[in-house]
């Protein structure tokens, strides 16, 4: 050591100051306690070691998996719907392109909901109660914050959604459905919308994944199926930024198949203008073949305010008017069909040999069955009438003795043959089955016997007697066919089932087929449905909703249960090609309905002998007028 | 300077571990930066190893003996450096840390306080001849270390503050401390630490809270942890590779460069990797405290334990923290995370326990 001179001589540290053999143990004091610190080295590298062991081997999977969501983003590419078509291969229902744009929670920023509102002209409470509303759902899965963006809107996205804006957000290119204006065969073909929480909690929406839109409701959600297609998907790599590093997977989305009704535009657009500002249904219908021509119930709703997301202020609209405007009042009006049931009656009688076409009874005005005074519609009477006079001027008073002699299960038997008190078998979700009384039906659903002065009122179409106007349609078709009733259908199917066929007389089928040859053609009570050319052949119905002793005790009941109007006609009388049912709610008589069955009547002839021009025109689907990016 | 016997003496064991863990580091430093900002880091990382090499080489030159001598001036120079830090220093990220040096190098003045720290307590230590430390010279000696300790505090530097504890605690431990000051300072601990609470800074406040919960606020603070925890899980048990690891290479890792580098070799090496590493890191601090048995002197034994100690701090709390076994600290992993001057001062310390070694055979 020579570098004493940086040395104090003083220094305690000064070699040769100190006794180096001082120096030279000095150390050996501390071995035990380096001994310690090397026992606390190990623990700490077990202590981290076992970190990573957890980490890595122990949960690897776990990591893995997270790992992979970190890199990997999915979006969907939806698949079109099919448009659904008339019989001619015109489109009811059609798509438009829109943008929808998405949120994604996983790097949502609070701070940014504010400004995202402003840009995307919500309020700001709106969007976030929408959040709110989705707070259960999954992180990864983005959410639709507003459909249908406008330009702007559009612009505000694409220029805004970049790693270091508002990368939560993603603009998604959906195809919207598009239904025709004016609420044309709204309730028949139904609406889409998006599968709820509660649904995907049922067996039949198991296969459904949350977010996709579905048919709610008529052909949407029956042919469901078909015209939903099946999603695409694009996968690629993100960074931490959301900038895509490459495409890993892309599926092209395959789109829904287009269906086409057996409904044919002209018809429908008639019958919808006949009904116009009523309340009501007209069925038409192809008795040969169950085809259904056109199918209106009024009033409507607009299927495209579904289409999107609803808002709550149009949802309470339609679903809180007294007038039920969701109601598919073709299959779903559960009502008593008054007179036009009585051809069926005659039907029975005939076939059952107790009246035949010479039978008369007197009718004066009214008539007493077991205790109880039954009157008929007209005040003075019909006088003596037979068959054929008892349907034209729809005798009441003969039609109670028939059914008396008849009896209820008889006529039961060919009210089942013919469709009633059973679901017709449409291809429309949610129909009703109205109610055919019988004794057997009475014993079980009221657990009394059926009493004798029960088929009095049954037998002019009132009672327990509840039908549809699709079934009336039905019924009487297939009366009118020769006793084969065919199963009602809305979409064009080649693969028919098999009618209900009778083994009627088709005397007595001619019979009564002459009655309403009559009402229609020989001064009967639906003489307005007369058509120059066509023998058209009907009957009226006129239902009441009380008893005339409670009508005639308020004026204010009297005006709100005022009688059903019902109608049914169809043409020709031999090898009839189309039945038309009509029911105008508080119509007042039977008559009032039947200018909508002629209009419809006439429609259909005036197109088949090519006096196409004559048919009114209604604006359809505005297709290129909505969505502008197509 | 001949004061060594021979470059055999050189301890060629610590270099070699050492240089070896640089290897891997710079090798992950290349792997995280591909196709990043960061793409030419690793070059930078081996002129800092080489530099460090030659800082080593110096500071083994020159005999230890002297520089306990300078203590006084060194520490005195470490003080003025930090109120240079603090006046003019360059500011990045709302802290006061470096000092720009021309040719565009930042000098953080705090990494090489540790040395000095070092240094004083083992000079201060050495010169007591007591069997155990009296109160009031453990008071003089915690204040002259509290001192650069809260001025690096303030700058704010929480992370490089704390490695001095160790150092300190290192010191105190070896001298020897009556059972019932350790009582005594083992409460103060206690009612000190809980209070300390409300003179952190909300970001230090909410990075602890985020390390005792990180889902706390995944997108925020305890975004960096579930990463690199989500990294070297994904590692597994044999990794994804080099250049595979897809937490590193699509940057979900924060700063898998510097602080968080061992997570993204974790990810890219899996669980046999991070043993091999580590186990590298335990021999070398085996070695150091191997040198420590060795020292001819007390003062020697002190440097070594003292590097020793500060070491394995930076490596608990950095590997700890990756792991999310500790909070986030900006501390870094001696030897393997990108940074000059962190680079230069391990070597430097290296090249103390070195000049420790080569001066065991006192004549």
């Amino acid at each position: 050591m020579s570098t004493g001179t940086l040395r104090n001589p003083n220094d305690p540290l000064n070699p040769e100051k100190l006794d180096p053999a001082v120096l030279h143990d000095d150390t050996n004091y501390a071995s035990g306690k380096i001994a310690f610190f090397q026992y606390v080295s190990v623990a700490v590298f077990l202590f981290l070691i076992a970190g990573f062991w957890k980490l890595q081997v122990q949960n690897n999977e776990l990591y893995s998996e997270a790992a992979e969501r970190n890199r990997i983003k999915s979006t969907p590419i939806l698949a079109a719907r099919g448009k659904i078509l008339d019989r001619e291969g015109r489109t009811i229902v059609d798509n438009h392109s829109s943008f929808s744009v998405y949120l994604s929670r996983e790097n949502l920023k609070d701070e940014h909901l504010p400004a995202i509102a402003a840009g995307l002209n919500m309020d700001f409470e709106e969007l976030s109660s929408r959040l709110r509303r989705f707070r259960s759902r999954p992180k990864y899965q983005a959410i639709v914050i507003k459909e249908e963006l406008s330009p702007a809107e559009i612009a505000f996205v694409e220029s805004h959604h970049d790693p270091d804006t508002f990368p939560e957000l993603e603009l998604v290119h959906v195809q919207h459905r598009l239904y025709p204006r004016d609420n044309l065969l709204a309730h028949a073909i139904g609406y889409v919308g998006e599968v709820t929480e509660a649904e995907l909690d049922l067996a039949d929406f198991a296969r459904y994944n949350q977010g996709d839109v579905i048919g709610k409701a008529g052909i949407e959600r029956q042919y469901n199926e078909i015209l939903m297609g099946v999603d695409g998907q694009r996968q690629v790599v993100v960074d931490n930024k959301g900038n895509e590093r490459e495409v890993i997977r892309y599926k092209e989305a395959e789109p829904g198949r287009s269906l086409q009704l057996t409904v044919d535009l002209d018809l429908q657009i008639v019958a919808e203008l006949a009904l116009e500002g009523r309340r009501g249904s007209v069925v038409a219908m192809d008795p040969r073949n169950g085809e259904v021509l056109a199918m209106v119930s009024r009033p409507s709703f607009d299927p495209n305010k579904f289409a999107g997301r609803i808002r709550q202020k149009d949802w309470n609209e339609i679903f809180n008017n007294p007038e039920k405007p969701m109601l598919n009042r073709a299959i779903q009006a559960n009502l008593a069909p008054g007179s036009t049931f009585k051809p069926l009656v005659a039907l029975a009688a005939l076939e059952n040999g107790v009246i035949d076409e010479n039978t008369t009874f007197h009718c004066p005005g009214g008539m007493s069955f077991y205790g109880h005074y039954h009157a008929c519609h007209k005040k003075g009477g019909h006088g003596t009438v037979n068959l054929h006079q008892a349907i034209a001027q729809s005798c009441d008073v003969f039609f109670y003795n028939v059914g008396n002699r008849l009896g209820i299960d008889k006529l039961a038997k060919l009210g089942e043959l013919a469709g009633l008190g059973k679901e017709t078998g449409i291809d429309l979700p949610f129909e009703y089955r109205g109610v055919l009384p019988s004794s057997r039906w009475k014993a079980r659903t009221l657990r009394q016997p059926w009493f004798p002065g029960d088929t009095i009122s049954v037998a002019i179409g009132q009672g327990y007697l509840a039908i549809t106007p699709l079934q009336l349609a039905v019924m009487t078709g297939g009366i009118a066919a020769g006793g084969v009733w065919q199963r009602p259908h809305m979409v064009k199917d080649p693969n028919r089932i098999e009618p209900r066929k009778s083994d009627v007389n088709l005397d007595n089928v001619n019979q009564v087929v002459y009655g309403m040859y009559g009402v229609v053609n020989q001064g009967g009570t639906g003489r307005v449905a007369r058509l120059p050319g066509i023998d058209v052949c009907g009957k009226t119905g006129t239902a009441q909703l009380a008893s005339n002793e409670l009508l005639r005790s308020s004026a204010r009941l009297a005006a709100e249960l005022r009688d059903n109007a019902w109608f049914v006609g169809f043409a020709p009388r031999v090898n009839p090609e189309i039945v038309v049912a009509v029911l105008f709610e508080a119509g007042g008589h039977g008559d009032q309905a039947a200018p909508i069955s002629r209009d419809v009547i006439k429609a259909y002839f005036d197109k088949k002998n090519r006096n196409v021009n004559r048919l009114p025109t209604l604006a359809l689907a505005p297709h290129a007028q909505k969505g502008f990016a197509n | 300077m001949a004061s060594y016997r021979s470059i055999k003496d050189f301890d060629w064991g610590l270099l070699l571990i050492a240089l070896l863990i640089c290897s891997i580091g710079i090798l992950q430093i290349f792997s995280a930066g591909q196709g990043t900002k960061w793409r030419d880091l690793w070059w930078k990382q081996i002129i800092f190893v080489c530099l460090g090499l030659v800082l080593m080489w110096i500071v083994s030159s020159i005999d230890y003996h002297t520089l306990l001598g300078q203590v006084p001036i060194l520490y005195g120079a470490t003080i003025v450096l930090l109120i240079l830090t603090a006046l003019f220093g360059v500011k990045i990220f709302e802290a006061r840390r470096w000092i720009a040096l021309p040719g565009g190098f930042l000098f953080q003045i705090s990494e090489f306080a540790k040395l000095v720290i070092v240094l004083l307590v083992a000079r201060f230590l050495t010169e007591l001849r007591t069997e155990s430390l009296h109160w009031k010279d453990l008071a003089k000696l915690v204040g002259l270390v509290i001192v650069p300790m809260l001025m690096v505090m303030k700058q704010p530097d929480l992370g490089t503050s704390m490695t001095y504890m160790p150092i300190l605690a290192m010191g105190v431990f070896l001298a020897g401390l009556r059972w019932q000051y350790t009582v005594l300072i083992a409460a103060l601990a206690l009612v000190l630490i809980p209070s300390s609470w409300f003179l952190l800074k909300d970001y230090q406040k909410s990075r602890i809270q985020t390390f005792l919960d990180p889902s706390r606020d995944p997108k925020g603070d305890g975004y960096q942890v579930i990463q690199s925890k989500i990294a070297i899980g994904n590692g597994g048990m044999w990794g994804k590779g080099v250049t595979r690891g897809t937490q590193t290479r699509y940057q979900f890792l924060p700063v898998p460069h510097t602080d968080f580098v061992f997570a993204a070799f974790a990810e890219e090496h899996g669980f046999v990797g991070v043993v091999f590493v580590l186990g590298l890191y335990f021999l070398l601090f085996m070695q150091i405290v191997q040198n420590a048995q060795t020292a001819p002197d007390r003062g020697g034994m002190y440097i070594c334990m003292c590097i020793c100690a500060t070491l394995l701090f930076h490596l608990l709390v950095n590997v700890g923290m990756v792991v999310g076994r500790m909070p986030v600290t900006g501390i870094p992993l001696p030897l393997m995370s990108n940074g000059g001057s962190g680079m230069l001062s391990v070597f430097l310390m290296l090249g103390l326990v070195n000049n420790v070694r080569l001066r065991r055979f006192v004549n």
